[in-house]
């Protein structure tokens, strides 16, 4: 099959960066006057101020969360980072009004070409603050909202502030903390009652600073019986410094809607990425996320559905790929909160070299309800000796109604396969991305076509690294 | 010139010498067979001139068409045109066969452009009908969970995709039944000609009454101990390989 749609991100080009001059600068290190000057910039409501400040003292109380995390996460300094950087644009609407350097970023990085074709709206963010932002016309007029999260709590207050904070509260790790402290940028939408939108809503983001931290925040609301795709990208340079991303996802599927959240991120090798992604789903809703998680030096990422309505499903498609000096730690949590509720985990991932994968899954089934199932499925595959990888599954499963199923296999890529596809006229890193790409086939499959073409061009690109 | 010329060739495996000083000359629009018992080393042979890293060779060398291929890496051999139906084909799952093989045919392009995927299909699909191999079989995993002779078969029709100089059928019988050795052997029967050099790897004579050698090897102990027309495969089923041990003693 040839994908007319193929999405044409030359993420293999990500690695520059543009001068840039920053009008609006929080300076370095965190407190409070930090978060002050961020609300101020943002000229924000006092409710929202007091919510900032309030987990800022959280995350300052919290410690890191050493019981699973890695070791890795306590040599973040978080006295060294950016908080905020911004130009002080107002998100354009036409592209030709961006500002040249950041145009001249997502140009290089293919942005606008993809919006003609298939989507329904872009969102790019530079930093700490999107510089361009675009949805169909015929979408507005629908009453569907696609905006930051400044402007979704100023001017749809009665639509977002309800679930602003709801799913994820902000106590609900450090970094979830830290984020709701410091959040700027990201994507709050609103799809009203019964709206299929045909086409994927996307957001960009791009880190362009140095011992920058990026802290978007996204809500998304599917009211009743609608449906909408929303795909985020990332990437960012390869600086010297550590540099942190930090984002709360939250989503609220009402009933009978549907929600398909697709992330393909391919982050430089220094960066964090820590990221904290939940949804509720009410009756007969659906919560579907697809997690790619390519690149960075360690990933904390355990997208989550709390199935709280009868029939609500809920879904984890992941795949992590760890080259070395990368630990991808990322699972699933299925909060099963109603009978009848069913929630499928599949993950894969691939270790190359010393590159270290960890699986973490949580699936709690209460037992005074009935009729709930679970399936989990954790494939691992493994390149070249030394790599790493572990499953932690921790499922609660009470009632005698309610099934669980879990499955979980270890395989490598052996040399002679890698001969045999050699004999055949591929090159090594060919014949290892043919590997890679079979072990994910069966997954990738279940993916809209536009993101397995790129999701299968960017594990090209990684095996080609990692072949000497 | 226009040959596989293998000369004076010893290899070995884990500091263990398999092949001995081994001699050979596969022209272009000839096929060859050698026979020998198990262990002799016919697949070590196979293995050694597609440039498996495992083996070490010790000293000799081997030309295809006047290219020195030791030393070379498997691809790059591969892309010369040599080819090797392995007697033992790897598993890889989740990779379709009309992808690889896809895959196999752009590593030969210079310009990706040229490969056209009807034609690829109209291709593939009228050389699986020649094999008997169902055309579902194209989205099957590559030789995952296939029967001995499906994956003999699918060893074939690579190569007849790949339209190779040189190939190597490693016990390439083994495993099919009476009608797919006739439907595999007329396959490589319509390779045969001028512009390609055949060395055929077999236990059983029978498969030389389908594919008829231009001349028989046997091998012995890392070498070719003996070499004749057709009739030695005859002379061998007939007599075994104790006559052969006794005359190299002698
Ligand atoms: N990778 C390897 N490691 C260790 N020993 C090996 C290896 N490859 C081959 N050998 C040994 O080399 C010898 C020759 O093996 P080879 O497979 O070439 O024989 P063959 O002539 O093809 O036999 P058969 O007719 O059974 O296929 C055998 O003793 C075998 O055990
Ligand atoms: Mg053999």
């Amino acid at each position: 099959m040839i994908s007319t749609n193929e999405i044409k991100i030359d993420r293999d080009k990500g690695d520059f960066h543009y001068e840039t001059n920053y009008a609006f600068d929080a300076g370095i290190g965190l407190n409070e006057e930090v978060v002050k000057y961020i609300s101020e910039v943002k000229n924000e409501d006092e409710w929202i101020l007091d919510f900032r400040l309030k987990a800022l003292s959280t995350f300052l109380r919290k410690p890191l969360p050493t019981h699973w995390g890695s070791k890795d996460l306590e040599s973040i300094d978080f006295d060294v980072i950016r908080y905020y950087l911004s130009k002080g644009q107002k998100p354009s609407r036409s592209w030709d009004e961006v500002p040249d350097d950041v145009k001249n970023t997502f140009d290089r990085l293919g942005i606008p070409e993809q919006e003609r074709k298939f989507l329904a709206g872009v969102e790019a963010q530079f930093d700490s603050e999107a510089a361009y932002s675009r949805m169909k016309k015929s979408l507005e007029e629908k009453g569907v909202l696609f905006v930051g999260p400044n402007e979704g709590l100023k001017d749809h207050p009665d639509i977002f502030k309800k679930w602003f904070g709801k799913v994820i509260p902000s106590s609900d790790n450090k970094f979830s903390a830290l984020n709701s402290a410091v959040f700027s940028g990201g994507s709050f939408i609103y799809v009203p009652p019964g709206l299929k939108l045909e086409q994927p809503l996307q957001a960009y983001f791009r880190i362009n600073a140095e011992n920058f931290g990026q802290f978007e925040r996204t809500l998304i609301i599917a009211d009743e019986g609608s449906e909408i795709t929303y795909m985020e990208g990332c990437t960012a340079p390869k600086f010297e410094t550590a540099t942190l991303h930090s984002a709360v996802v939250e989503l609220v599927a009402l009933k009978g809607s549907k929600i398909q959240y697709i992330t393909v991120q391919n982050w430089s090798n220094n960066v964090f990425n820590l990221v904290t992604k939940r949804a509720l789903a009410e009756e007969d809703a659906e919560v579907r996320w697809i997690d790619c998680n390519i690149g960075s030096r360690l990933t904390m990422k355990y997208p989550g559905v709390i199935l709280k309505g009868r029939r609500a499903r809920g879904e984890v498609l992941s795949i992590a790929l760890a080259n070395d000096g990368q630990h991808q730690d990322t699972g699933a949590k299925m909060v099963h909160a109603a009978s009848e509720t069913t929630s499928n985990v599949i993950s894969k991932s691939i270790s190359i070299g010393k590159g270290r994968s960890t699986y973490r899954g949580l699936i709690q089934m209460p037992g005074h309800l009935n009729h709930c199932r679970n399936n989990t499925e954790c494939d691992a595959l493994l390149i070249n000796n030394n790599s790493h990888t572990d499953t932690y599954p921790a499922i609660t499963v009470k009632g005698d109604h309610n099934s669980v199923q879990h499955e979980a296999s270890v395989s490598k890529v052996s040399a002679e396969q890698i001969f045999y596809l050699k004999q055949r006229g591929l090159s090594e890193s060919e014949a290892m991305s043919m590997c890679v790409n079979g072990f994910v086939n069966d997954l990738i499959r279940e993916f809209p076509m536009e993101y397995s073409v790129e999701l299968k061009r960017l594990i090209e690109l990684e095996m080609e690294g990692s072949v000497g | 010139m226009n040959s596989l010329h293998i000369d004076n060739l010893s290899a070995s495996v884990e500091g263990k010498p398999i092949l001995n000083n081994l001699s050979l000359d596969l022209p272009k629009g000839e096929v060859h067979a050698i026979m020998g018992p198990n262990g002799s080393g016919k697949s070590t042979l196979s293995k050694v001139l597609s440039g498996h890293p495992s083996y070490e060779v010790t000293s000799g060398s081997a030309m295809l068409d006047d290219k020195e291929i030791i030393g070379l890496d498997p691809d790059v051999i591969s892309r010369l045109g040599l080819f090797l139906a392995f007697q033992y084909p790897v598993e890889i799952p989740g990779v379709s066969i009309a992808n690889f093989i896809r895959a196999a045919l752009k590593s030969r392009l210079t310009d990706e452009k040229s490969f056209k995927a009807v034609d690829f299909y109209k291709d593939l699909y009228g050389k699986m009908d020649e094999l008997g191999i169902n055309r579902k079989f194209t989205s099957r995993s590559l030789n995952d969970g296939f029967s001995g002779g499906e994956k003999k078969r699918c060893e074939i029709l690579q190569m007849m995709m790949l339209n190779p100089k040189y190939c190597i059928l490693d016990e390439t019988d083994s495993g099919l039944d009476i009608d797919a050795l006739r439907v595999v052997s007329a396959g490589v029967n319509k390779m045969r000609g001028s512009s390609r050099g055949i060395l055929v790897i077999t236990h059983y004579q029978r498969l030389l009454e389908y594919i008829v050698p231009n001349k028989v090897h046997v091998m012995w102990d890392g070498r070719i101990v003996r070499s004749g027309d057709k009739t030695l495969a005859l002379e061998l089923e007939e007599k075994g390989y104790d006559w052969i041990k006794d005359e190299i003693a002698a």
